[in-house]
């Protein structure tokens, strides 16, 4: 029998259609997947496995009402089970944020996006880990557990996505939400070889989503393939009222008739993402996804991101002073638990001092610092101006070509521990995927090879604000002619 | 760029963080590396740049302000470390 976990969405979709197997069987699967797996990986904070197979038995009812109606056409997730990152609201499901100060929170409703992929009939298998607050690029942060890539269960999956990533990779979700402040769909994506998508600033709703860096937080998907992540995609994406954020503008979807065929389209290579100290396995990689391209009539041009080397600084002021701002709703009066103490203003800093993560205290110092009487122009307006020098950068770019490709890091995904009592270190790390977040642009990674251990080796093209579609077209193109999204990890078969 | 221990205890009583000692002695050293590497940002003339807030695409979209049913508050309070009926109970502000 084929295995389910292996099957498109497209081909789920197909086979519950026709009835060939229930969304039971199907979420049966992945969680037999999960009770195989998970004591390795620490993908999840939360399962809830009876709640999904709950979903998936009124997902199969639905299908039996449609087959006899013969209305079996447009239900693209019905039935379909999915993976939630921990730091989206999930209606009387706990949501931590990877944070003992949510330890005890249980939401009253949902986030926009998750509500959306309700109402399509997904099934919820549980809640991924995260660095805590999303705060992190490896799941090290999170104050539950550390996710293991499962390519090699000694390195970190990315972060802070890195449960939801580390699920897809291991076939213990099709697909799963993500959220992308600096890199934190994209870069986990890469690291575990999967395709993940970070949409246009604006263009996913962020209600429910708990606040990190309001001006760059994105809600993204992880998938296997490009055309599985278009499906989740399209269901979360567009105007919601309760973010003033997301934007009316009507969402493109890919013409399939063409898909196939590039012709025309002009990729620009940025020569500051091709920097001394990237692993060069990554490089030779990208030069034969690129030429691959070519050959469905690409072009190629050289183009230039001056500014591509202060986005860490810019990033790492204006994310947590933002955060210092959204992180101060976290005091023990209404969420979560508290510390005692004689009066508030005590009992204020002993719960924040001591359910707070190290990361995310130096996060929030760094912003308040950053935000403080004195310093203000230095850092954080001296870094807005910046910000817009980048945008600029970007602007430019997108005069002379259609989308950018480069790469997503400078290394594969590195040892757990590897960056552990140097912040900065791992800051760095992030350098060339926080410069979409800063320009609000779309942005997607996914697989184009490996490297000499074994570990998948991603690529990102990024296009102008609410070009997904073409992203998408891109990816998909490439993963026709393309097996590297279809390589399992080892892990799978043990 | 060399920050004080002072300085880091201001930060965290401005960020109402309660650190150890440990905690204001690692945070000063990690702190003042970033920011060092920071630094590099002040050679870059912005004069003539005005700075913006928030993202540059999208168009606030402020809803019109009608009455629509919301949560309900017994849901909203039962998240809450202690309270009584609507009111959220927290230690004494003032002696």
């Amino acid at each position: 029998m084929t295995d389910l976990t292996d099957l498109t969405l497209g081909q789920m979709t197909y086979a519950l259609s026709q009835g060939e197997f229930s969304s039971r069987d199907l979420t049966q699967a992945y969680l037999d997947q999960i009770d195989r797996i998970e004591s390795v990986l620490s993908a999840f904070i939360t399962l809830t496995p009876e709640l999904a197979l709950k979903q998936a038995d009124k997902a199969d009812q639905e299908w039996l009402i449609r087959r006899k109606q013969g209305t079996l056409e447009g239900s693209p997730c019905l039935g379909i089970p999915i993976a939630i990152k921990d730091v989206l609201i999930t209606n009387n499901i706990p949501t931590t944020a990877g944070s003992r100060i949510l330890e005890t929170f249980i939401p009253p409703y949902n986030a926009t996006s998750v509500e959306r992929l309700l109402d399509s009939g997904m099934v919820i298998l549980g809640k991924t880990n995260t660095d805590e607050f999303a705060m992190g690029s490896s799941t090290e942060n999170s104050a539950y557990k550390t996710s293991r890539n499962p390519w090699d269960i000694n390195r970190v999956p990315g972060g802070s996505s890195g449960g939801s990533a580390a699920a897809v990779a291991a076939r213990m979700t099709p697909v799963a939400l993500g959220t992308d402040t600096g890199g934190s769909v994209r870069q986990p994506a890469s690291f575990c070889g999967i395709t993940g998508l970070k949409p246009t600033y604006g263009r996913v709703s962020r209600y429910g989503l708990i606040a990190f860096g309001s001006s760059l937080d994105c809600v993204g998907v992880l998938g296997k393939s490009a055309t599985d992540v278009a499906v989740i995609y399209q269901r979360i994406a567009g105007h919601d009222p309760r973010d003033a954020t997301s934007t009316d503008r009507p969402i493109t979807t890919f013409n399939k008739v063409d898909q196939y065929r590039l012709d025309g389209l002009k990729i620009g290579i940025p020569k500051e993402y091709f920097i001394d100290g990237i692993q060069t396995e990554i490089v030779i990689a990208i030069e034969h996804a690129i030429e691959l391209l070519v050959t469905l009539g690409a072009k190629v041009n050289e183009i230039s991101l001056p500014y591509t080397p202060f986005a860490i600084p810019v990033y790492y002021l204006i994310a947590p002073a933002e955060a210092s701002a959204n992180l101060a709703r976290f005091d023990g009066v209404r969420y979560g638990p508290r510390e005692k103490a004689e009066d508030t203003l005590g009992m204020f800093q002993k719960t924040r001092g001591t359910l707070f993560g190290q990361e995310v205290k130096r996060r929030i110092m760094l912003g308040t610092y950053a935000l403080s009487a004195g310093y203000y122009d230095a850092y954080y307006g001296k870094a807005q101006k910046v910000r817009i020098l980048i945008r600029q950068d970007f602007e430019a770019a997108f005069q002379e070509v259609d989308v950018i490709a480069a790469p997503v890091t400078p290394t594969t995904a590195f040892k757990i521990g590897a960056h552990s009592g140097d912040p900065l270190s791992m800051y760095l790390e992030d350098i060339f995927t926080t410069t979409a977040n800063l320009a609000g642009v779309p942005g997607l990674a996914f697989p184009v090879g490996f490297d000499t251990d074994n570990l998948p080796i991603g690529m990102q093209i990024i296009a102008p604000h609410y070009q997904e579609d073409l992203l998408l077209k891109i990816a998909t193109a490439y993963q026709e002619i393309t097996d590297w999204h279809l390589k399992k990890p080892p892990l799978i078969s043990i | 760029m060399s920050l004080t221990l002072d300085e880091v205890k201001h930060i965290a009583n401005l960020a109402r963080i309660k650190l150890t000692p440990e905690e204001i002695e690692d945070y000063r050293s990690q702190l003042s590396a970033i920011l060092d590497n920071f630094e590099r940002l002040k050679q870059l003339d912005t004069r003539n740049i005005i700075p913006i807030t928030g993202d540059f695409h999208t168009q606030i979209e402020i809803r019109a302000d009608k009455p629509a049913p919301g949560l309900l508050l017994k849901d909203l309070m039962r998240n809450a470390a202690d309270f009584d009926e609507d009111q959220f109970c927290v230690p004494p502000v003032f002696e």
